[in-house]
């Protein structure tokens, strides 16, 4: 089948997607965007989070068809060309990253957070990230990033990034 | 909450020296592109006319093939090659340690998962399906699954021709049968971790125009899988070129080959390049695990709490292939009584075959398991004595000058005590106010709202121990570096080659930071990792950063060398009278004399170096040995723990811990190694096991494997210290793997206190508190 849909604000075609392809397989395999990750592709480790419509989904669990006209935002397009998104600054400034394979998940889900939630408390936090599993941080230096991120982003709403589509 | 103390960095001697050396927290370079999603990991490689690849597993954990029939298979659209072991090119066999392990499968399997056939297909799923058109005739036989059973009982199949035993060691010291006012006693057993790093093993296969093959992959370390991958294709080494892509983690599960040899035979045949990305199904059965142990102990103590004797018998089950099993038996005996000074020692380890998953390298290899034990036991013996456990670890404490059970002089600095003493003074979780209403979510089974505080009970409970760095018993430890100094655009760059891993602890921070430090420039950039540089050896054991940080010193130093060299010649002074300070060069006498740039002009200067630590030795049959590890690392947690009683629920409240590196090359860095490590202890203490029954996992999936979420994972006091060893480069003591084996002692210490169980088997669930 022929899939149209849109990418970080761009639209995007692919051709010959077979019925039983995830949105994640399409992304990484069909449309040159491998940042979203695929741990276990079972709905159970968060490293595939994407938006779908401005809301955060594992891409491993939703059927290619299901993307047909939607807007799908990435971690690739977190960032605004060279400027990193205030998430993704604070993720770095706080060594939230180590193997990084959890990282774009994380990313993604920490900017809902944010724009949701501007304050978040770190029962907040702990919550909202609690689909993506990394193996490597032991989690303090995520929750120092995403309490960095919502302060640096002083309360105001959103957290400076483009992944969600329209909303500026 | 939460509060770490790193050691602040150490003021550099001169004002205008280079920021960002050894002692600071700068960044890690590989970030930026980590967090905007451009870092390729070896999942994410693409080539034009790339096909897929796929391996058919065994279903079966102990059987005979009859017959492999690979013709509908073959036949399927889209599927471009169908092999099996009779397309393996050269020696159809690997290992780590023993060379016994099939590339794929011959005339027997011997463990569910094994590799028996592959296919390169245009489509993943295509692959999948062809895999089952291919049609295997097995007779099944009966497995061999107790390694304690299969260490005693000849009777036992026999799972290798030459037996089931992989290693036999005995460890003996003073009087073996010595007795003590107070004995205890107790049988432990450890579950079957898993690394589950995220990244899934990968690999993208390039055949090559000279008959060699280009692959791209994850692993831990290159040269090791190059020397087998070459050997099973029978090609020269120099034709197995290997790059270095992103690594998802590996701690332990990347030592062995998994897709290495497979993905290059398909590309090899069919011509084009060939991809193989595990799912997380099959990387469960396609990476070795932790050893689950059985072990028998027996603590004699005088009194007043003095250790008189330790015995145990030990049992690592190595399941199907040898692997790291020689290893673990060496670090499980050797390291058996934990970081204490007992004058008498019996311990006998054995790692055996079985026709359960193959087990080898994970983190805290082979000290985890008797650590659980040992720990246990000295709160049993607290007990015994009315002592607190605290105070009977202290008075016990391994220090320096102090012999272990091998026989080896402690030559550094042991301050077990000492971080013993530390981790008490830390802060404790303040108590819930009197009277007010708990946040559910803080309380054990959280949001699923199973308790509102009734039946909760803490506990507080302590473990320390203690892990040998680097690799050991005689083997030649080294790691290389070639460093090129030369000048781009006005400013000296510092180029650092070496074949050291990056598996996400900081490694390429650490090489930029020593050679910021060595030869003051600013800009250092760290080639990626290949072949084409000497080996490094394999990111484990907590070496990287002791044997490649004291190669890229030597070559550092070998550089700085020969620009002062040539700094003198060109200005008449005496090189002894030079230094290097922040981009310069600097005469004792006269000041500065040029920029390192103008210098070097359009001369690189490039110096290759190897760095071998102190020789060990091998253990003799009685365990002795002068030196059988070349240097120790301890660490010490405190685990404050709330259990439900009536449901069995556990929350970790808050996980501290004090812990001695040497030298914190980067001190952030090593906080967050520390707050891992912890995470992986916590979840072998209360909720990580591989489930085997008769020879088949039964969880291989994250959906029932549960490792720690953010909501398992309690705040951390991290407290580091630096009691430098003067043996290794900077002083620096490995770190990675201590914080992994001290968590899941002190956290089952804790339950233990809430709950007054036994608790003799990790990870501890609800059963055992509620059964
Ligand atoms: S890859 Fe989608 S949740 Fe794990
Ligand atoms: S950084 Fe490796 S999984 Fe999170």
């Amino acid at each position: 089948m022929r899939l149209n849909l849109t990418v970080n604000g761009r639209a995007m075609t692919a051709d010959d997607v077979w019925e039983g392809e995830s949105l994640l397989y399409v992304l990484r395999e069909r449309l040159g965007l491998p940042g979203s990750k695929n741990a276990c592709e079972q709905g159970e480790c968060g490293s595939c989070t994407v938006y779908l419509d401005r809301v955060p989904v594992c891409a491993c669990l939703v059927a290619a068809g299901q993307a047909q006209d939607r807007e799908v935002g990435t971690v690739e397009g977190l960032a605004d060309g060279e400027e990193l998104s205030t998430v993704q600054r604070a993720f770095i400034d706080e060594g939230a990253v180590q193997c990084g394979f959890c990282t774009p998940g994380l990313l993604v889900a920490a900017d809902d957070l944010i724009e949701r939630v501007p304050e978040p408390s770190d029962a907040e936090i702990r919550e909202a990230l609690a689909g993506n599993l990394c193996r490597c941080t032991g989690y303090e230096k995520i929750m120092a990033a995403v309490r960095t991120a919502a302060e640096r982003s002083g309360g105001t709403s959103g957290s400076g990034s483009s992944a969600g589509g329209d909303r500026t | 909450m939460s509060d770490t103390h790193a050691p602040a960095h150490r003021p550099q001697d001169l004002d205008d020296a280079i920021a960002g050396g050894v002692g600071e927290s700068p960044l890690r370079p590989d970030g930026t592109l980590k967090v905007r999603g451009d870092f390729a990991y070896s999942s994410d490689l693409w080539a034009e006319n790339m096909l897929w690849g796929a391996t058919l597993r065994s279903p079966h954990p102990s059987a005979r093939i009859r017959s492999v029939d690979i013709g509908p298979a073959l036949r399927s659209p889209g599927v471009h090659a169908v092999l099996t072991a009779e397309d393996v090119p050269g020696r159809n066999l690997y290992g780590l340690k023993d060379i016994d392990q099939p590339v794929l499968a011959e005339d027997v399997v011997r463990y569910r998962g094994e590799a028996v056939a592959l296919v390169a297909a245009d489509h993943p799923e295509t692959a999948r399906r062809a895999l089952d058109l291919i049609e295997v005739d097995y007779e099944v036989l009966e497995p061999v699954v107790d390694a304690e059973l299969a260490a005693h009982d000849d009777s036992l199949p026999k799972v290798h021709p030459g037996g089931n035993t992989v290693r036999y060691q005995p460890i003996v010291k003073g009087d073996p049968e010595v007795t003590a006012d107070v004995v205890v006693s107790g049988t432990y057993t450890v579950g079957m971790q898993d690394q589950a790093f995220l990244g899934p093993e990968s690999g993208l296969a390039i055949p090559a125009e000279d008959g060699g093959v280009d692959l791209y992959l994850a692993t831990q370390d290159l040269h090791t899988d190059r020397k087998q991958t070459a050997a099973a294709l029978d090609l020269d080494p120099e034709l197995v070129r290997m790059t270095m892509s992103g690594v998802g983690g590996a701690f332990g599960g990347r030592e062995d080959l998994s897709m290495q040899v497979h993905v290059c035979m398909l590309a090899l045949r069919t011509g084009r390049p060939v991809k193989i990305v595990y799912d997380r199904e099959e990387s469960f059965f396609g990476h070795v695990h932790r050893h689950p142990a059985k072990m028998y102990y027996e603590h004699g103590a005088t009194r007043d709490g003095d250790l008189v004797f330790v015995r145990a018998q030990l049992y690592f089950d190595g399941g199907a292939y040898a692997s790291k099993t020689p290893v673990v038996v060496g670090n499980g005996t050797t390291l058996g009584v934990g970081p204490y000074d007992v004058a008498n020692v019996s311990i006998q380890g054995w790692g055996m075959y079985t026709n359960n998953p193959p087990c080898g390298a994970m983190r805290g290899l082979g000290a985890v398991q008797p650590a659980f034990a040992y720990e246990s036991q000295m709160d049993r013996l607290a007990e015994a004595l009315d002592m607190d456990p605290v105070e009977l670890r202290i008075r016990n404490a391994i220090s320096r000058g102090d012999t272990t059970p091998t026989g080896q002089v402690l030559d550094y600095p042991a301050p077990v005590a000492e971080l013993l003493r530390r981790v008490r003074e830390l802060p404790l979780p303040e108590a819930p106010a009197a009277g007010a209403e708990p946040d559910i979510r803080d309380l054990p089974g959280g949001a699923s709202n199973t308790t509102h505080g009734e039946g909760v009970v803490r506990g507080v409970g302590y473990g320390v121990c203690i892990k040998n760095i680097c690799y050991a018993e005689g083997a030649d430890d080294f790691s290389t570096a070639r460093v090129r100094l030369q000048n781009v655009a006005g400013e000296p760059l510092a180029m650092v080659h070496t074949a050291a891993a990056e598996v996400g602890q900081g490694l390429v921070t650490v090489q930029q930071q020593i050679a910021r430090s060595e030869l003051e420039v600013e800009r250092v950039n760290i080639h990626p990792n290949d072949t084409s540089v000497g080996p490094a050896g394999s990111s484990s054991a907590s070496r990287q950063t002791y044997v490649t940080g004291g190669a890229v010193q030597a070559a550092c130093r070998a550089v700085r060398e020969r620009l002062l060299a040539i700094t003198a010649e060109r200005f008449g002074e005496p090189a002894a009278e030079l230094s290097l300070s922040g981009g310069k060069i600097v005469s004792r006498e006269s000041g500065v004399l040029a920029d390192i740039a103008e210098v070097l002009g359009s001369e690189a200067i490039e110096e290759t170096r190897e760095y071998h630590h102190r020789e060990t030795f091998p253990l003799d049959e009685r365990g002795r040995s002068e030196r059988a590890q070349v240097q120790h690392a301890f660490s010490a947690h405190r685990a404050v723990v709330d259990v439900d009683t009536e449901l069995g629920l556990i929350k970790v409240v808050q996980l501290d811990c004090s812990q001695d590196v040497g030298k914190a090359v980067n001190p952030e860095s090593v906080v967050g190694q520390i707050q891992g490590g912890s995470a992986q202890g916590l979840g072998l203490a209360v909720m990580e096991e591989i489930q085997v029954g008769e020879g088949k996992i039964r969880n291989p999936s994250f959906t029932d494997y549960l490792i720690p979420t953010i909501l398992d994972m309690p705040p951390m006091n991290v407290d580091v210290i630096e009691r430098g060893d003067p043996n290794a480069p900077y002083g620096v003591r490995g770190v990675g793997e201590p914080p992994t084996i001290s968590s899941t002692p002190a956290i089952v210490a804790a339950i233990r206190a809430a709950t007054g169980r036994d608790l003799t088997h990790v990870p501890v669930g609800p059963e055992h508190i509620i059964g």
